[in-house]
């Protein structure tokens, strides 16, 4: 009974080693949305190739869509693109883009230069919508069902494992 | 060439080891003294390869050898040779050289200094460093190479991160590592100890040089990163409980622990197998930061390039070597006697209470450096812990350790008499209140918190007065004898009292910045004046400069007071050519009484910039207190019987 | 593009410098001190996303000078300290706050120092306490060393 306390420190041990392992396999500059499962935030900006027509949120209920955070300055988004691009083209599912904190001239030329998977893209010149959609980097995508709430967050640039593995089911599923 | 040797030169050391970490081991177990005699010359061997490989890779920075890759990443022809020079540890892979090559400097010296102990205890303790020495040569050779290529070789490097360019980032490594590191030494001590079943007091005295010498430098080690962070990076701030920063905090607490602990333990022969444990947790901590700071596990703007297989190979060392000590622990530790006898309110149990506080202190660090990641791993979301968490835990837990520390030294060994105690405490204690009181009305503002962190520093200065005064003028000695008496004073308390004092300035500088500090963010253009706590800044002009891999805006800043000129201060934005972001160098004025502290911010409309002056008062007595500390241990290890067990050598 | 910056503001300064010697005090860096204030204190319980080690108020990130906007707009508009604070979890996530809020996930984290200090030195006593009940043969004899022995501190 009396040596039960000498083996104190080692259990304190196996309890972090644990965690600490765990740990490797997790990102901890990552920030999860708090948003999943709530209605997207409500907004209404200009078209960035027609910017005397608006879209807004409630327009979009009815159908499952991707909003696609982007920007010409985004160094990461020319990654993701091609995969976007190429996506747009063989699925059904509307992919709205969020061109964030950019300039319409940079902005359209950018989509002119890389190619345009958006069904339109609208302009968040100050940032605000982003912020209520809780964005904190660029890319990042959402996915949203047919009552206007958020059930998905891709933090970072999309990649093939991704829609594959996620996304695709997870459409298939709210599309049902 | 170079590169090829030094690569090689690790996988000799890498051979040394694992002979250095087996056979002395085995022959102390059988008694063989010439396996045993084998410890001294291969730590000797050992230390030499490693020189070699570090050389060489000082070589391929100075020599600007692209071809090497981690120099490809840290360094570029225009980058001035002293931080090629400090570029080496710079980033991960050669940090990890140098951790080696400090832990085989403490190899060499233990074995140098190590004539009075019984071989088959030298055998033991170099046999564990050596082993040491084998997990961490290993983690370099098979994930963390300095030596690889890149080809094709680069005409031009990526450059050393603008933020390590300067002197502090040169000293700040080596003296951390020295400290980290070090405490291996007091862990193999421990180690050798339970294997051969000779923990005692002899051990404790043993072993109390090598603890005191690593927390020296553990002690400047965090020291100079702290104030490197505050005149380096541009906002004033000194402390931000950064993971990689706890990471260094915690083995320093546990170090402090021991340092007590042993003394405990030297002199009273008990709480052995409690001092043991303090010894294998020291150096565990160590590695545990190692861990944090390497593996990705967590965020740090400290933290070096990651890598999922470097993370798992440290875990895995970290499971091995506290595992296994710990384990050895367990089963040896129980059969340790428990010494001789002392009473429940005795100057043991005020050194045993300080060392839970001490413990508790180190615990909650890991509780909030931790915690995010525990319930990221249990899937109950994210949050972040920042400092307003620590701060709040941090300063109460310090409190009543610090009480400790002012009744401490003048309580009597086995038995304290607490009436009497107090008796002589009294005036420490009234000095201390009045004086947090006067000093907080003549600053301008008594506050509640301030002056309870005050009294605290007071307190330890009026305790070790008290101290002092009963040592040079005891009851029914003359005065004139003081002098005398005051030269007598053997280093080792000498030392306790300079490192006391230490914290007293170290916690009066906290609290007098953190309460009295003013900060001002103003618009200034070109001949405009504000005037902060009677210093008038007056914004000169501004001019562009070319430093050897920079360009900046250099702001002349004129500092007066009363029309007496005070200083010339130059901040400055400076723009690195190669990786092109933008840092700020703020200009101080330091004074014993307070810093003037200006950092540019950015150019608005109307050609003006937006310039941030604050007045500091007391900072710098935050580095002389740590300075005092590390002093106070230099001043406890060269005490006489130190001193006469090695020259009998 | 910032060389050529600083030196076009190099030479509109010479030329400042030289037209006028109006030195002014300078006014602080923002229009409304106090409101200003409100907002350093809030932003500096915030954590920045981008620079993650600093809070929306130290942090030149993009995403900080918008959150500090987005603060000090709401604060203007009359919404209290709780609210911007509310506003922010509900996009962030509790990671946004810098201080760790109290709510029962995270009471192990506020409780435990102090519960790991009342255990640590309640442990300590008690075995202290047991200890002195011994009787003397449990212990090492004690060789008749003085209790002031200067050499061992």
């Amino acid at each position: 009974m009396k040596h039960v306390r000498y083996l104190v420190p080692m259990g304190i041990l196996l309890v972090l080693l644990y965690f600490l392992w765990a740990g490797l396999s997790l990102n901890p500059k990552e920030v999860p949305s708090p948003l999943i499962g709530k209605p997207a935030p409500m907004f209404s900006l200009p078209r960035l190739d027609q910017p005397e027509q608006r879209i807004s949120r409630d327009e979009l209920r009815g159908q499952v869509w991707m909003l696609n955070v982007w920007a010409s300055w985004c160094v990461a988004c020319r990654q993701e693109h091609p995969l976007l691009v190429q996506y747009a083209k063989q699925s059904k599912v509307p992919i709205y883009g969020l061109n964030y904190k950019d300039e319409r001239a940079a902005g359209l030329q950018w989509l002119a230069n890389f190619g345009n998977p958006y069904t339109a893209s609208i302009s968040d010149r100050d940032g605000r919508v982003g912020i209520d959609f809780g964005v904190y980097g660029v890319p990042e995508t959402f996915v949203i069902d047919r009552e206007g709430i958020i059930r998905y967050k891709q933090i970072g640039p999309l990649t093939p494992e991704v829609l594959r593995d996620t996304i695709e089911p997870l459409l298939k599923q709210l599309n049902s | 060439m170079i590169p090829e040797i030094g690569h090689f030169s690790l996988w000799l050391a890498l051979g040394l080891a694992l002979v250095l970490g087996t056979v002395p081991l085995l022959g102390a177990q059988i008694g063989r003294a010439d396996w045993m005699a084998l410890a001294r010359p291969l730590s000797y061997l050992l230390f030499f390869f490693v020189v070699l490989a570090f050389a060489c890779l000082v070589a391929s920075f100075v020599g600007h050898d692209f071809s090497v890759r981690y120099v490809a990443s840290n360094s570029n022809t225009a980058l001035p040779l002293q931080y090629r020079v400090a570029g080496v540890w710079g980033g991960h892979e050669g940090s990890l050289l140098l951790w080696v090559q400090m832990l085989v400097l403490w190899t060499v010296a233990v074995a140098a200094f190590s004539r009075h102990l019984p071989p088959a205890v030298t055998a033991r303790i170099l046999a564990v460093m050596g082993l040491v020495a084998v997990g961490f040569l290993l983690f370099m050779l098979l994930t963390s190479n300095p030596f690889d290529r890149l080809f094709p070789a680069p005409s031009e490097g990526r450059d050393l991160n603008p933020l390590l360019q300067d002197p502090g980032m040169v000293i700040h490594p080596p003296m951390l590592y020295m400290g980290y590191v070090g405490f291996s030494v007091a862990f193999a001590f421990a180690i050798a100890a339970l294997i051969g079943g000779t923990l005692d007091a002899t051990w404790a005295r043993w072993t109390r040089p090598w603890t005191t010498v690593a927390w020296m430098f553990l002690t400047i080690g965090i020291a100079l990163g702290s104030s490197w962070a505050y005149y380096e990076l541009g906002w004033g701030g000194w402390w931000f409980w950064d993971p990689v920063e706890n990471a260094s905090l915690m083995p320093w607490l546990i170090g402090t622990a021991l340092i007590h602990s042993l003394a405990v333990t030297e002199k009273r022969n008990s709480f052995k197998s409690w001092t043991v444990l303090l010894a294998i947790l020291a150096f565990s901590f160590s590695l545990l930061g190692t861990f944090l700071v390497r593996s990705g596990v967590l965020s740090s703007v400290h933290a070096f390039a990651t890598d999922p297989k470097r993370g798992q190979f440290i875990l895995a060392f970290l499971a091995i070597v506290v595992g296994g000590s710990l384990s050895l622990y367990a089963w040896r530790a129980p059969q340790v006697g428990i010494g001789k006898r002392f009473g429940l309110w005795s100057k043991e149990s005020a050194l045993l209470g300080n060392n839970v506080l001490l413990l508790v202190a180190a615990l909650a660090v890991m509780l909030g450096t931790l915690y995010p990641l525990v319930l990221d791993a249990l899937g109950m979301g994210k949050i972040s812990v920042g400092p307003p968490y620590f701060d709040a835990v941090f300063m109460p837990l310090m409190a009543p350790t610090v009480f400790l520390m002012g009744i401490g030294p003048l309580a009597r060994w086995k038995d304290a008499a607490l009436p009497a105690l107090a008796l002589r405490l009294r005036w420490a204690a009234a000095v201390a209140i009045a004086g947090a009181v006067l000093t907080g009305a003549l600053a301008g503002e008594v506050r509640l918190v301030s002056t309870l962190g005050l009294v605290m520093a007071y307190w330890i200065a009026a305790s070790v007065a008290t101290d002092l005064w009963g040592r040079i003028h005891p009851q029914g000695v003359d005065w004139s004898q003081a002098g005398q008496r005051l030269v007598q004073i053997p280093r080792a308390l000498a030392g306790m009292m300079v490192a006391h004092l230490g914290i007293a300035v170290f916690c009066f500088g906290v609290v007098m910045v953190k309460t009295y500090e003013i900060e001002s963010d103003v618009r200034m253009a070109v001949g405009d004046s504000t005037t902060v706590r009677g210093y008038t800044f007056t914004f000169d002009g501004i001019k562009e400069l070319q430093g050897p891999n920079y360009v900046a805006a250099q702001a002349q800043m004129r500092v007066t007071r009363d029309g007496h000129a005070i200083a010339d201060l130059r901040p400055e934005k400076r723009i690195y050519r190669v990786q092109q972001n933008p840092m700020t160098e703020a200009a101080i004025d330091a004074g014993l009484t307070r810093d003037l502290y200006v950092s540019l911010g950015e150019q608005v409309e109307g050609g003006a910039w937006i310039v941030r002056v604050y007045v500091k008062p007391f900072i710098d007595w935050i580095w002389f207190g740590c300075l005092f500390m590390a002093l106070g241990g230099l001043l406890a290890v060269s005490d006489r019987r130190y001193r006469r067990a090695v020259g009998a050598e | 593009m910032r060389i050529i910056l600083i030196r076009c503001f190099i030479s509109l300064t010479c030329a400042l410098a030289g037209a006028s010697a109006l030195a002014a005090e300078a006014l602080s860096a923002s229009d409304n001190p106090v409101l200003e204030a409100r907002v350093q204190k809030i932003s500096s319980e915030l954590r920045c996303l981008v620079c993650q080690n600093q809070t929306i108020a130290d942090s030149h990130a993009d995403l900080a000078v918008d959150l500090r906007r987005q603060v000090r707009e709401m604060l203007q508009s009359g919404q209290t300290e709780q609210q911007v604070i509310d506003y922010m979890t509900a996009r962030y996530g509790d990671f946004v706050l810098y201080r760790p809020p109290f709510k029962a996930l995270t009471a192990l984290l506020w409780v435990g120092p102090a519960l790991m200090v009342v255990l640590g030195l309640g442990t300590l006593f008690v075995v202290l306490r047991r200890r002195s009940r011994l009787a003397d043969e449990a212990f090492e004899a004690d060789d008749n060393d003085a209790p002031h022995d200067p050499h061992l501190s």
